[in-house]
């Protein structure tokens, strides 16, 4: 009954992350810009990673595969924020602007 | 007294990478134990020679207030996470990309890149450019710029470090 449930648990984890993938990558398709697109590969690199991780997790029980796996999501959290930085640093420095929404209400907004 | 502290930090360094070998290796033999220390003393001492296992490079002093800050920031993330898809999905496509600059009034280089980073692991919200304790955000909707812009983030991070 235990493992039942853990099971249910742990496909759900894994179902709801291959679905915030796959908005993820929706995402990239439909966003404008590289800045926007940037957004929704945060999509696949916080949720959608962290609940395929969780799934797994759930799935290894309480063996040293569970700590390697919560290691992967911890060095996940680390080094996409990095990666991600340098990547709009370089796009940036490249010469890429990005677009801004002409703005009705607050400040007009420029880079 | 500094050249003390210095030592303490390597030290717990070695304990932080051997707990980590064990942790990853598996291997529970006896000369194997032996090795993974060594390494783990070698790559310790070889940090506290390239003077690398400081306050920035091993960060052992953010332990406790860090437990406190996690599940905080896990469950920005997620509310992010849904925010942002719910926006990816809707027909609209109702994005009003902003750029802002958000202060960061942490005292230190550790507590600006933690803050960075929380910003850019928060989806929505990207930072571009750190100069000057001051922060470069793009963020894909107006309220999400806003949102950081109440700097309660912010508050949290310098908070963590020990200096709110």
């Amino acid at each position: 009954m235990m493992d039942l449930g853990l099971d249910v648990l742990s496909w759900l984890c894994l179902v709801a992350g291959a679905l915030f993938g796959i908005v993820a990558g929706i995402g990239l398709v439909r966003l404008p810009d590289l800045f926007t697109r940037m957004h929704a590969a945060g999509i696949g690199d916080t949720l959608a990673a962290g609940l395929i991780v969780l799934g797994l997790m759930l799935q290894a029980g309480l063996t040293l595969n569970l700590v390697k796996l919560a290691l992967i999501m911890v060095f996940i959290l680390f080094t996409s924020p990095t990666s991600t930085h340098a990547l709009a640093k370089a796009a940036l420095h490249g010469g890429v602007k990005p677009l801004l929404d002409p703005g009705k209400d607050g400040p007009p907004s420029k880079t | 007294m500094i050249w003390g502290a210095k030592l303490i930090r390597a030290v717990s360094l070695s304990v932080v990478l051997y707990i980590l070998w064990l942790l990853l290796s598996g291997h529970y033999g006896p000369l194997l134990l032996v090795l993974g220390a060594v390494s783990c003393v070698f790559v310790a001492w070889v940090a506290y020679r390239m003077d690398v296992a400081d306050r920035e490079g091993h960060p052992v002093h953010l332990t406790w207030r860090s437990l406190v800050y996690w599940p905080w920031l896990f469950w920005e993330i997620v509310k992010a996470n849904v925010e942002v898809a719910r926006l990816i999905l809707s027909p609209r496509l109702a994005i009003s990309p902003t750029v802002i600059k958000v202060k960061a009034s942490q005292p230190d280089d550790l507590g600006h890149v933690i803050y960075a980073n929380s910003i850019t692991l928060t989806p929505g919200t990207v930072s571009i450019d750190v100069r000057n304790a001051t922060i470069e955000v793009h963020a894909i909707t107006r309220e999400m710029a806003e949102g950081l812009a109440t700097g309660e983030m912010d508050r949290r991070v310098t908070q963590m470090e020990g200096a709110g």
